[in-house]
C-alpha cells in the first residue's frame, strides 16, 4: 500500500466523524498547548534571568575581601582580613590569562555643578573598566593612568547625570565637584538602565584610589578579574587563589566566579522548566487516553470493514498499519493545533504583558510533536492488534 | 483447478464441538458455473468462507490451481486472495466513507498498484457496469442494485480466477436481482469460475452443476448438461 493512499484511507474516517475527531485531536492538542506554553514561560524566564546576570560581561571573576565560612569556637585574630588593596590588584594583573583587573568599591557623595547638587552613587574603578564589563562610553573615555596613588582626579559620569546637572550639555572638560573635590569629566556613559537594582545611570566613575581617599575606606570592596575565553574559569581561580594566599598569608578572601554562579541558576532553571514541562504531560497522558477510547470504538464500529478488508485480500500487517496510521495522523494534527495554541498563547501573553518574557525553543516544539506522535503510536497499538487479529469470517457478519 | 479432499470443519459452541462441514470431497474445473444449496445451517456459507481462504480447515487439505493453499501462512493467504478470489454479498460490504470508485479501487490500493493504472481500471469497469455517473456517489446514495453492481465491480477488478456469491439477491427485489444475476453469469463467458451460494432453487437451478448441502455434507452433485 502507497502512503499516499494510507492517508487518503485513514484521513476518510476522520472526515467522517469530524467532530468526534475533533473532540479526540483537541484533548492532546490541550496537552501540547500546555507543554508549550509553560516551557515557553520556563524558558523565557531562564533567558531573563540569564541576561540579567550576564549583561556586566562575561569571564569574569570577582575577589572580595573576609572569607566566608562558619567555624567553631571563637573567631578570634583568624575573623580579621585584611584588606583588598590596590597592590592586589597590580599583583593579579601580572597573572597568565588574565586580560583586565578592575578594582572596585561603591560609596555615596554629593556632586555639585554650577549650583546644581545631587547625592548620587559614586564607583571607584580601574581604567580598563569601560573594556571589561559591557558598558560602554558614549563620548570621552575612561582615564589612562595606573591605578594607584597617583591618579588623577578624573571621573566619567553616567547619562542621568548628565541629563541632570548639564540639562544635556556637552559636560566634556568641565569641572564636578564630587564631595567638595574638583574632578574633570573626561567621558560619559551610554546609558545602561538598572542592573540588579543599581541605577547605573545615576552613577559617577572615579578611579578606585581617589574613591577610596573620598569615601574614607582601607581597602576595596572588590577586584574584578577578567580572563581569555579560551581559557576554563577554575584555572584561573587557582592562579588567583594561589597569588592572593601568598600575599595575604592565608585565604582571608572570596572568590566568586560567574561562570559558577550562571552554572547553578541555570541548573535551578532546568529544573523549574522541566517540572513545568511534566505537569503538562500529565493533560498529554488524558489525550492519550481519548485516543484510546476512541480507537477501540472505531475498531468496533468497522468491525464489518475489517473483515471486507480481510476478504479483499488486505494482510494482518495492513489492517494493524491502518488503524495504527489513524492514531498516529489524529494525535499528530492534535499536535500540530497545540503548538499553534500554545504559541499563540505564549505569544498573546507576550504582548499583553511585554514584561513577560516568553521563548519557545524550536527543539521543544519539535520534541512536543514527536511525542504527540508517539502517544498517538502508544495509544493506537491495542486496538489496531485487535483489528489485526479479528477473525475474518467472524468480522464480516458483524454487524 | 479448486480441490477439497476430506475437509471437516468443526467450531466449539460453549463445549459443544460442532461440524459445519464433514469430509467434503470436491473439485471444481476452470470456467464452471456453480450453485450450492442447502437449508441454513446447512454449511454452505462455511464452504464457501472455505474456498475463499477466510475459513481453514479443521483438518483436510485444500488444493488451489495444483498448489496446496491449506498451510500457507497470513501473508500468503491474503496474496491468494487479492489476486485470485473475488467475493460478492449479500449485504455488499461497501465502505460507506469511500466512493463508488473508491470502493472499486480498494482491492487495487491494498496490492499497492500505481494509482493511474487504478484509475484507468475502475474508469472501464465503471463504465462496463453502466455506474460511470455514479462514480463519485457515496454508497448510500446508490440504489440496492447499483450497490451491488459497485461491489461485483470491486470483486472483478483484481481479475480472479473464482467469483465466490454469497446470496448476491439476498438484499435485492427479483428484478433488480436477476440484473445482477445476468451480470455475474456475463463473467462466465471470461472464464471465470462462479460460485453462488443461494437458498433460491429458482437462482440455483440456472447453474451447470447444482449442489445440495445438510448438516455439512454435500448431498446432491448435479451436472446439467448445456
Amino acid at each position: 500500500m502507497y502512503l499516499r493512499d494510507l492517508i487518503t484511507l485513514t484521513s476518510s474516517s476522520f472526515l467522517t466523524y469530524r467532530m468526534r475527531s475533533f473532540l479526540t485531536g483537541l484533548g492532546i492538542a490541550i496537552g501540547i498547548a500546555a507543554v508549550i506554553l509553560l516551557t515557553s514561560i520556563g524558558e523565557g524566564l531562564h533567558q531573563f534571568m540569564l541576561a540579567e546576570f550576564s549583561q556586566f560581561g562575561t569571564n569574569i571573576i570577582s575577589v572580595q575581601p573576609g572569607k566566608t565560612q562558619t567555624q567553631g569556637g571563637n573567631v578570634g585574630i583568624f575573623g580579621s582580613s585584611r584588606p583588598l588593596t590596590l597592590e592586589d590588584a597590580d599583583a593579579l594583573r601580572r597573572l597568565p590569562y588574565v586580560e583586565y583587573v578592575i578594582p572596585g568599591l561603591v560609596g555615596n557623595a554629593e556632586v555639585r555643578y554650577e549650583g546644581r547638587t545631587r547625592r548620587t552613587m559614586v564607583l571607584g574603578e580601574g581604567r580598563d573598566f569601560g573594556k571589561a564589563f559591557t558598558m560602554k562610553v558614549q563620548s570621552g573615555s575612561f582615564w589612562t593612568d595606573e591605578d594607584n596613588e597617583q591618579a588623577r582626579a578624573q571621573a566619567v559620569i553616567g547619562s542621568k547625570i548628565q541629563q541632570e546637572m548639564y540639562g544635556g550639555r556637552n559636560p566634556l572638560g568641565s569641572w564636578l565637584r564630587i564631595g567638595g573635590q574638583r574632578y574633570r569629566v573626561v567621558g560619559v556613559m551610554e546609558s545602561k538602565g538598572q542592573i540588579l537594582g543599581m541605577d547605573m545611570d545615576d552613577a559617577v566613575f572615579i578611579p578606585a584610589a581617589r574613591a577610596m581617599e573620598l569615601l574614607n575606606r582601607p581597602g576595596l570592596m572588590e577586584v574584578n578579574v577578567s580572563y581569555r575565553a579560551d581559557v576554563p574559569a577554575d584555572t584561573v581561580i587557582r592562579l588567583i587563589k594561589g597569588r592572593m594566599t601568598e600575599r595575604h598569608g592565608r585565604e582571608d578572601f572570596t572568590i566568586i566566579s560567574q561562570e559558577q554562579a550562571l552554572e547553578v541558576l541555570s541548573s535551578v532553571l532546568d529544573i523549574i522548566t522541566f517540572a513545568v514541562a511534566a505537569l503538562g504531560g500529565i493533560s498529554l497522558l488524558v489525550g492519550a487516553v481519548g485516543i484510546l477510547t476512541i480507537m477501540t470504538m472505531a475498531v468496533t464500529e468497522r468491525t464489518a470493514e475489517i473483515g471486507l478488508l480481510r476478504a479483499l485480500g488486505a494482510r494482518e500487517k495492513q489492517v494493524l498499519t491502518l488503524f495504527l496510521s489513524e492514531a498516529m495522523i489524529l494525535s499528530a494534527l492534535g499536535g500540530l493545533l497545540g503548538l499553534i495554541i500554545g504559541v499563540g498563547i505564549s505569544q498573546g501573553l507576550h504582548l499583553l504583558f511585554p514584561a513577560l518574557p516568553v521563548h519557545t525553543p524550536w527543539l521543544y516544539a519539535v520534541l512536543a510533536e514527536l511525542t504527540a506522535i508517539t502517544i498517538g503510536l502508544a495509544a493506537g497499538v491495542a486496538p489496531a492488534m485487535r483489528a489485526a487479529r479479528l477473525d475474518p469470517v467472524e468480522a464480516l457478519h458483524a454487524e | 483447478m479448486i480441490e477439497l479432499q476430506n475437509v471437516c470443519r468443526t467450531f466449539t459452541v460453549g463445549d459443544q464441538q460442532v461440524a459445519a462441514l464433514r469430509d467434503i470431497d470436491l473439485k471444481l474445473d476452470a470456467g464452471e458455473y456453480i450453485s450450492i444449496m442447502g437449508p441454513s445451517g446447512s454449511g454452505k456459507s462455511t464452504m464457501l468462507n472455505m474456498l475463499g481462504l477466510l475459513d481453514r480447515p479443521s483438518s483436510g487439505n485444500y488444493l488451489l490451481d495444483g498448489g496446496n493453499v491449506t498451510d500457507l501462512n497470513d501473508e500468503q493467504q491474503a496474496r491468494v486472495r487479492r489476486e485470485k478470489i473475488g467475493f460478492v454479498f449479500q449485504s455488499f460490504h461497501l465502505v460507506p466513507r469511500l466512493t463508488a470508485a473508491q470502493n472499486v479501487e480498494l482491492p487495487m490500493i491494498l496490492a499497492s498498484i500505481p494509482a493511474e493504472e487504478r484509475k484507468a481500471r475502475v474508469q472501464v469497469l465503471m463504465q462496463n457496469y453502466g455506474l460511470s455517473d455514479r462514480a463519485d456517489h457515496k454508497p448510500d446514495q446508490l440504489s440496492g442494485g447499483q450497490r451491488q453492481r459497485v461491489a461485483i465491480a470491486r470483486a472483478t477488478v483484481m481479475n480472479p480466477t473464482v467469483l465466490l456469491a454469497d446470496e448476491p439477491t439476498g438484499n435485492l427485489d427479483r428484478n433488480t436481482g436477476w440484473e445482477v444475476l445476468k451480470l455475474l453469469e456475463g463473467l462466465l463467458e471470461k472464464g471465470i469460475t462462479l460460485v453462488v451460494v443461494t437458498h433460491d432453487a429458482e437462482i440455483g437451478a440456472r447453474a451447470q452443476r447444482q449442489i445440495h448441502m445438510l448438516d455439512g455434507r454435500i448431498v446432491s452433485d448435479e451436472r446439467r448438461a448445456k
